[in-house]
């Protein structure tokens, strides 16, 4: 697409156009966007053709993107697939989309997401659920399902997501795209709003490891409005624009996690994939990480305490919703916010203020804390023998709709191979490597902090000699 | 099962720290779920984390300070723009004190 706007083959106006068209015809089908912003869109686009004009062009000038609702968008419904703010107009622009216009990219609209990020199936926006393009009875995973669904249904080249426990990877997996969380700290969260901001992370979501590459190339950054932000310079990272993702100089050694791999029903999948890496001279070993079991019950412990926490300020009286003639001060905080919020997030404040309460919060918070640095240790430790790990990143391939919608706690199970990169913030990515029952089964590679040069090197020689990731739905698989 | 059976779980008391509004019909599932979510989590009680320090930044890196300087500009009407009631530049709620 890039190489079509450098030509001239086509201007950026008549590409997004094009691809407006095809998301307002399909989008009544998918419901993967929650806003489609022509009138914003076609305006970035006239300026991106200037900006190439001029001689200013970036590869990423005049190609039209998605954002996850989450991030801030000046001009735009920011809604985080919440009733709470589906009225909210963001005042200013997260510094992701800020650094994404820079270089001169096209919004073309807001991705649909489970409400405030929780969620491992899309079902919960109040925006209703996206269909996966592979099966319109499937979820396509969550919380970034709008984004993949969107990106697998070939509707924009390239989206923007955040991962929390898995929100980028899980439904990446179930759409068979690419997804990449990169380290915690990698990208600015200021303007994305918070669910869990220990864990928040946000990353690209494409078809190809290349693109991940270029996307996290300008996505990424030191951002004195983060005071969480990591302050490095990775010259790996700014070639991406001119050299494409680094090559690797020599074959690696791969850990394959022995709690990862029980109970699989896509293990020959996994061992297929394997045996093409080691078509490249990558070596495999066994290794272990004992307190994987514990993450889920860790995460859920820390995540719904923070969420808590941060959903404090959604008090119906600087901006969201606000309930009909409130009485008190009190019942106005009280129903605006059992109004503005659905059944998940409320069980997850209700989780979160019970953790943290007065006679449970060292038995409860401080515990998970303190397993957060074992599971942490548990990945230092094997990463001084291997230089990546290589997993499932999803027990399943794509469930039903409604299939666990009524069980919260069979829902959180999903999660248990992309959690645990998230306690210890270690950059992970998910790439599509086979299919069960027409299906796409997505592959984890996970790296020490700020490896993810590693990730896409690995990831991008998998992508030359497979072609998992340009199967398109529709097609037979 | 009502407030008073449930020792574990009280359901109004949760509910008033963290302001929702749970109809008092839906106490006994609302507690029941969140029995439910804290039997999942007490399975990570049985790790031994004796003399293990807390972990609170994923990467424990240190906080980054800034100089004391202003560095937002006044942005009110750009913000009041998305609340609810507000009147010459103050934000408007129920009366407090009578």
């Amino acid at each position: 697409m890039s190489a079509g706007l450098e030509a001239g083959t086509y201007t950026s106006v008549e590409l997004t156009n094009a691809h407006l068209d095809d998301i307002e015809q399909r989008n009544t089908q998918s419901n993967s966007f929650i806003t489609i912003a022509r009138e914003h869109a076609l305006a970035q686009a006239k300026a991106a053709d200037a900006q190439r004009a001029n001689g200013d062009a970036t590869p990423l000038t005049g190609i039209p993107i998605a954002h996850k609702d989450i991030f801030c968008t000046e001009g735009l419904l920011t809604t985080c697939g919440s009733k709470m703010l589906s009225n909210f107009n963001a005042p200013y622009n997260s510094t992701m989309v800020e650094r994404l216009n820079a270089a001169g990219i096209v919004t073309v609209g807001k991705t649909n997401m489970d409400e405030f990020a929780m969620g491992s199936s899309n079902e919960n926006s109040f925006f209703g659920p996206v269909t996966n393009p592979w099966d319109q009875s499937k979820v396509p995973g969550g919380s970034s399902g709008g984004s993949a669904a969107a990106v697998a249904d070939g509707l924009v080249a390239c989206a923007t997501g955040t991962d929390t426990g898995g929100s980028i990877r899980q439904p990446a997996a179930f759409c068979g795209i690419t997804g990449l969380k990169p380290t915690y700290g990698r990208i600015s969260r200021y303007g994305m709003i918070a669910f869990a901001s220990s864990l928040d992370q946000a990353g690209p979501m494409t078809r190809t490891a290349e693109d991940a590459g270029l996307m996290l190339s300008y996505m990424s950054g030191f951002d004195p409005r983060d005071s969480t932000s990591a302050n490095r310079e990775d010259d790996w990272l700014k070639a991406i624009a001119h050299n494409g993702i680094p090559k690797l100089d020599r074959p690696l050694t791969i850990g394959l996690p022995k709690e990862y791999f029980a109970d699989l029903a896509n293990a020959d999948v996994i061992a297929a994939a394997q045996a093409e890496l080691a078509k490249n001279g990558h070596t495999f070993r066994e290794v272990s990480l004992p307190h994987t079991q514990a993450a889920i019950p860790t995460y859920y412990v820390l995540a719904s305490a923070e969420a808590s926490t941060n959903l404090s300020r959604y008090d119906g009286v600087r901006y969201g919703h606000r309930c009909e003639n409130p009485t008190s001060l009190q019942d106005l905080y009280e129903r605006s916010r059992s109004e503005g919020f659905g059944e998940e997030v409320k069980r997850r404040i209700l989780t979160g203020t019970y953790t943290l309460s007065v006679g449970y919060f060292d038995a409860y918070y401080i515990k998970a804390q303190k397993i957060r640095r074992l599971i942490s240790n548990d990945f230092n430790k094997v990463f001084e023998e291997v230089d990546l790990l290589m997993t499932p990143t999803s027990p399943t391939p794509a469930f039903g709709l409604n299939e666990h919608a009524q069980d919260p706690v069979a829902m959180y199970q999903q999660d248990l191979y992309t959690v645990p990169t998230s306690l210890a913030g270690l950059p992970a990515l998910s790439m599509p490597c086979g299919f069960v029952n027409n299906l796409p089964i997505g592959m984890q590679l996970i790296g020490p902090a700020f490896r993810e040069d590693t990730i896409l090197a690995v990831a991008a020689q998998f992508q030359q000699i497979t072609d998992w990731h340009q199967r398109h739905p529709g097609e037979t698989a | 099962m009502t407030d008073q059976e449930n020792t574990e779980i009280n359901v109004t008391h949760l509910a008033r720290l963290g302001r929702l509004a749970i109809p008092s019909s839906n106490h006994a599932s609302t507690a029941q779920e969140l029995q439910n979510i804290i039997a999942m989590i007490d399975a990570m009680q049985s790790v031994d984390t004796e003399g293990i320090e807390p972990l609170s930044h994923p990467l424990d890196s240190e906080q980054l300070l800034r100089a004391d300087v202003v560095s937002e500009t006044d942005s009110r009407e750009a913000f009041q723009n998305n609340a609810p009631k507000t009147e010459d530049g103050y934000y408007l709620v129920p009366r407090v004190v009578d």
